[in-house]
């Protein structure tokens, strides 16, 4: 390994540098600063004669004097099911005094993709527990599902009660131990407080024993922010895939992952696509957005729940915009919601569960569940509607029928969307609500459920109660 | 994808620089677009830039760990597709290389790099019938016989384009039937040209053909919205614009499941892996509606997801042309959808701005336009150059960021296609689905495909759709004051108005893609179902006028049965139909 004292430019994140020898792409660089201290680095551009390093930890304290070696090799995260009840930093060194790593594998943390020949479909149902999600925007097992809320919202609780409830329920997995997930936990740039929030329950509950957490914190360097969801993710797979676990994977916050990416391109003077960000962040967002997934033939499988808090609550801004074209739907959390005290806020309307379909229905879930959630989108959206309108005209103005689902909306928001955060309902629970509010509408409205379903679930003397205006 | 083979491979160059897909080299000897392998381990890339000695390579791999200084060969041939029996029912990736070799090659369920595989099983055998006999003249593109590709489909064996000079013509000295595999002669000419069923072609380049023809053929899709009210051409293009979750991906899987198209060459170009799986599960499976067998035997399937490699994102819409192309020659409709062409778009620009090229509107390379007009001209009903009819449908979604419809790739792709089906987020917000925009959508072949629904479907076709397309534009109106006052408010004409309206919009423009009847729609069934509403329609203003106020009208016990002859099996929603207008009918002249 050759050590080069060769440094001609510092830039931001950026290091360029000197060599005599080939260098790969991609390939993993120490620099040593001159009062010996070590930062890591990745080469983002090789030419013969000079290379462009982008440094994880920051640039600061780095001069041309520095030191800059080539490990010859692109970066690896050492990989064992030890890492389970760890805590690692976001460059996946331990940081809770734990006894070294030994691993079993170092593995290149740019996963390879899967071949989609050799995908399993995903299709069994994960249990969460949240009325809002179960019913209405249902997981499954390797699935991607990003939580899209705004800054200061709850989307921390709901993602550690998804933690804490998920499940397979037993008759839908095929044996009962495999019914428990093992947590991935990325943190890029969140606030200790939140952090704290985190560790407490996952302590609280036992669930640190299932759980790899790596934490890149608010106040540690941005760049490293690129590598943390890597290492998680390679972490991830190999758990799920050498190991056989369902393992579920939390990465909070993406939006400044982006961030990140941005400022790396920035100092790379890229032409920069929309609002700064780099043109390519589709293909980066994707290449760790699609290492979620079931293989053929293996036990196991990665199932991703991504947060990301979107700039101005603007779900055109690039961050959502992108992640929304590539995961598997999304759950949207909702500021009105929230300060209606609705708990989990969240809006079922442009909230979306791309692989429900296959998921739910007969002997996954229950035969009513998909006409049970169309019809309550229908008649929740109708109501929604009405709202302006009787801003507007008054409820005196409106018809019988109109008053009928302006009481949907209101009762869905607080009865079914509505439940804590700890409370845990099963599927039977939540489609039981279901019918308890589509019962206040009149039966040949219900145009999306089976008319056996209706037979079966359908209380009569409920539309009556609740017509009465008041 | 065939250059893994021959044309004597010279190691020529030398790698000088790597920047993700972007590769330069030195003293490489290769010419615009020829295929070359790049680095130790051998990894696939184009020519995209000679500037002196200097060659600037797309490496359709991933390039970790590739350094400056590693060898580059060229082989001396362009970017070429395998054409010949066994693409049907096979999964490429963005090179027509077969995703189920690669498993296999690399035994890993992870693609891994430097694994090369033809296109076609050189190995396997067909049985070839001749359809030429000696002493026959053929020219370039001429049928010599076929082999049975897949239950549903005769693949032609024809003589390559290029393989006589224009206008010349050769005698066939000697065929024979039997079994071949794919690079064994089965036909050879007098000039000396030995005819093999594998051909090789450039998939930057038009195959060839006579003359373009004017579409007067619907592809029916079976989607009530799409056949009803902004049909599709045979040999047309149209395009799917629409934000996330909207819809795109779920129109282009039914119209690949129930389009009347002799081939589908699906590319999902950039989107997600999941999508590309399901459809390799569900097709084997699913019949198709022409022939009963199953779909898979009329489909080709490209997979480059977002995850792999971009290069190879942007030369997968042309191997899918390509072999479209090769389908269309030997006399058949194939149906082409591309998911999604905005990343295709991306993916140029990308390379485009590592390559430091001067940047067009929003980042995009000034040649965006061109390269998607060029795209689609390759889509069209030809005369071939053999003398059968073919046509080529290509249709492509489009991922507008945020969903605005005003970015560069959507407007210069709506300059060029002729069928435009605009998803809405809020349609699809309220499920209301496919949330194609009655509005904003338009066909422009509709008046040249009437004469044929006329002739096969229902003489009144246009008059029907017109009413419906009436209908729908009052409710527009009617819905902004409606928004202001009430629905009450309204006269009672108008108030009827929006309730047929509704039925419209429920019972017909919506249509359930999941559910096992509903998501496929002959014409005649879509027309049946329109006559049912505007049954109603006639009946209820009949009614209305005679003094019955509208709430009687629209409470009448029947109607909801409007909303479900989407789901009655196809056998029997004629009855069903008949029983159901005689129903609302009775009811209705009851009240009066
Ligand atoms: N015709 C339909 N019938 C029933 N559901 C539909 C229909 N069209 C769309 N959907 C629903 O909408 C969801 C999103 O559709 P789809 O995946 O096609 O969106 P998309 O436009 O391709 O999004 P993206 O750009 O992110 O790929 C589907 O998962 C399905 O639940
Ligand atoms: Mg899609």
């Amino acid at each position: 390994m050759k050590e080069y004292q060769t440094i001609t430019e510092i830039s931001g994140p950026l290091v360029f540098a000197e060599v005599d020898e080939p260098v790969g792409y991609d390939e993993i660089v120490e620099i040593e600063t001159a009062d010996g201290e070590v930062r890591r680095g990745q080469v983002l551009d090789s030419s013969s004669g000079t290379v462009a390093i982008q440094t994880f930890e920051g640039t600061g304290g780095i001069d041309r004097k520095s030191s800059v070696r080539f490990l010859g090799e692109t970066m690896k995260m050492p990989v064992t099911e030890d890492l389970l009840g760890r805590v690692l930093d976001g460059s996946g060194n331990p940081i809770d005094d734990g006894p070294d790593i030994v691993p079993d594998e170092r593995r290149d943390i740019v996963g390879a993709a899967i071949n989609p020949y050799s995908r399993e479909y995903p299709e069994e149902f994960i249990q969460t527990g949240v009325s809002a999600i179960d019913g209405m925007n249902t997981l499954v097992r390797g699935q991607k599902l990003p939580i899209f809320s705004g800054s200061g919202l709850p989307h921390n609780d709901l993602a550690l009660q998804i933690a804490r409830q998920a499940t397979v329920p037993e008759d839908a997995g095929e044996d009962e131990e495999e019914s428990e997930f093992a947590v991935i936990f990325g943190a890029m740039g969140i606030t200790a407080e939140e952090a704290n929030e985190f560790m407490d329950d996952f302590e609280r509950t036992g669930a640190l024993e299932r759980s790899v957490v790596f934490m890149n914190l608010a106040d540690d360097p941005a760049v490293e922010r690129t590598v943390t969801p890597r290492l998680a993710l390679t972490t991830a797979e190999y758990l799920a895939f050498d190991k056989g676990y369902h393992v579920l994977v939390i990465l909070t916050d993406m939006t400044n992952y982006c961030e990140a990416l941005r400022e790396i391109g920035a100092a790379r003077e890229e032409v920069p696509g929309r609002r700064g960000y780099p043109g390519y962040m589709y293909t980066d967002l994707a290449s760790l957005y699609e290492r979620a997934g079931r293989i053929k033939g293996e036990d196991g499988s990665v199932t991703q729940i991504p947060i990301l808090t979107m700039p101005s609550d603007d779900i055109t801004h690039p961050i959502p915009d992108l992640t929304g074209y590539i995961t598997e739907g999304q759950i949207m959390v909702d500021r009105d919601l929230n300060s209606q005290g609705v708990q989990p806020p969240v809006n079922v309307l442009p909230s979306l569960s791309r692989l429900m379909d296959d998921g739910i229905g007969e002997g996954l879930t229950r035969g009513d569940h998909g006409g049970v959630s169309d019809q309550i989108y229908a008649a929740y959206a109708e109501g929604e509607d009405l709202r302006d309108l009787v801003n507007i005209v008054g409820r005196e103005a409106l018809s019988e029928r109109d008053n009928k689902y302006l009481d949907f909306a209101d009762r869905f928001e607080e009865e079914f969307v509505q439940q804590g955060y700890n409370t845990n309902r099963d599927i039977d629970e939540t489609l039981n609500v279901g019918w308890d509010l589509l019962s206040m509408l009149p039966k040949d409205e219900l145009n999306r459920v089976d008319e056996e379903n209706i037979e079966q679930y359908y209380t009569e003397d409920e539309s009556v109660e609740v017509t009465a205006d008041d | 994808m065939s250059k893994a083979t021959e044309s004597d491979v010279r190691e020529d160059g030398i790698i000088e620089s790597v920047s993700g897909p972007v590769v330069t080299a030195v003293d490489l000897e290769a010419r615009m677009n020829d295929v070359v392998y790049v680095g130790n381990e051998g990894l696939m890339g184009e020519v995209i830039e000679i500037e002196g000695n200097l060659t600037t390579i797309q490496v359709y791999e991933e390039t970790s760990g590739v350094a400056p200084g590693e060898p580059v060969e060229s082989t001396g041939a362009p970017l070429s597709v395998d054409l010949g029996p066994g693409m049907l029912d096979s999964i490429y990736d963005g090179v027509q290389r077969p995703l189920d070799v690669l498993e296999e090659k690399m035994n890993s369920a992870f693609l891994d790099r430097g694994v090369d595989a033809p296109g076609i099983d050189l190995e396997k055998t067909w049985d070839f019938t001749p359809e030429v006999e000696e002493g026959d003249e053929v020219g370039n593109g001429d049928i010599v016989g076929s082999v049975p590709e897949t239950p549903s489909i005769d693949h032609k064996v024809m003589v390559p384009p290029g393989t006589l000079d224009e206008d010349e013509t050769a005698a066939v000295v000697s065929v024979e039937s039997g079994e071949f595999n794919v690079e064994q002669t089965v036909a050879e000419l007098e000039t000396g040209d030995e005819i093999q069923m594998r051909q090789e072609w450039p998939v930057r380049e038009a195959r060839p053909t006579e003359e373009k023809q004017t579409p007067t053929e619907p592809l029916t899709s079976g989607q009530r919205i799409l056949d009803g009210l902004f049909p599709l051409a045979k040999g047309g293009t149209a395009a799917i614009p629409g934000p996330f979750g909207s819809g795109k991906t779920v129109a282009q899987q039914s119209l690949a499941k129930f389009a009347d198209a002799d081939i589908v060459v699906y590319i999902g170009c950039g989107e997600r892996g999941n999508e590309m799986t399901e459809v390799i599960d569900d097709f084997p499976d699913l019949p198709d509606p022409q022939t009963g067998n199953a779909l898979m035997a009329r489909t080709c399937l490209i997979a480059n997801t977002s995850n792999m490699p971009v290069a190879a994102r942007e030369s997968c819409v042309y191997t899918g042309i390509t072999i479209a192309e090769h389908y269309r020659d030997m006399g058949y409709d194939v149906a082409l959808m591309a998911d999604s062409t905005s990343r295709w778009a991306e993916a140029m620009r990308e390379i485009s701005s590592r390559l430091e090229e001067m940047p067009g509107e929003e980042g995009y390379p000034a040649y965006l336009a061109a390269r998607l007009s060029e795209f689609y001209e390759r889509a069209g009903y030809f005369e071939n150059i053999n003398g059968t009819e073919g046509s080529v449908s290509a249709i492509g979604a489009v991922s507008p960021p945020g969903g605005d419809f005003s970015e560069p790739v959507t407007q210069n792709t709506l300059r060029i296609v002729k069928t435009f089906w605009a998803l809405d987020a809020d349609l699809a917000e309220r499920r209301h689905f496919p949330a194609i925009n009655w509005d904003e959508s338009y066909s422009l072949y509709r008046d040249q495909l009437d004469p044929w629904f006329v002739e096969n479907v229902a003489e009144d076709w246009p008059e029907q759709r017109q009413w419906a397309i009436d209908v729908l534009d009052e409710e527009g109106e009617l819905q902004e004051i409606v928004q202001l006052v009430g629905k009450d408010a309204l006269p009672e004409d108008q108030q009827l108005t929006l309730e047929v309206a509704r039925f419209l919009k429920e019972a017909w423009l919506q249509q359930n893609a999941l559910h096992d009847v509903d998501r496929y729609c002959p014409p005649e069934k879509t027309y049946e179902m329109l006559g049912a509403i505007k049954m109603f329609n006639d009946e209820a203003f009949d009614a209305l006028e005679a003094g019955v106020p509208v709430e009687e009208i629209t409470d009448v016990d029947s109607l909801p049965r409007l909303n479900r002859i989407g789901t009655t099996p196809d056998d029997e929603a004629e009855e069903f139909v008949e029983e159901l207008e005689a129903d609302i009918t009775e009811e209705l002249r009851a009240l009066y």
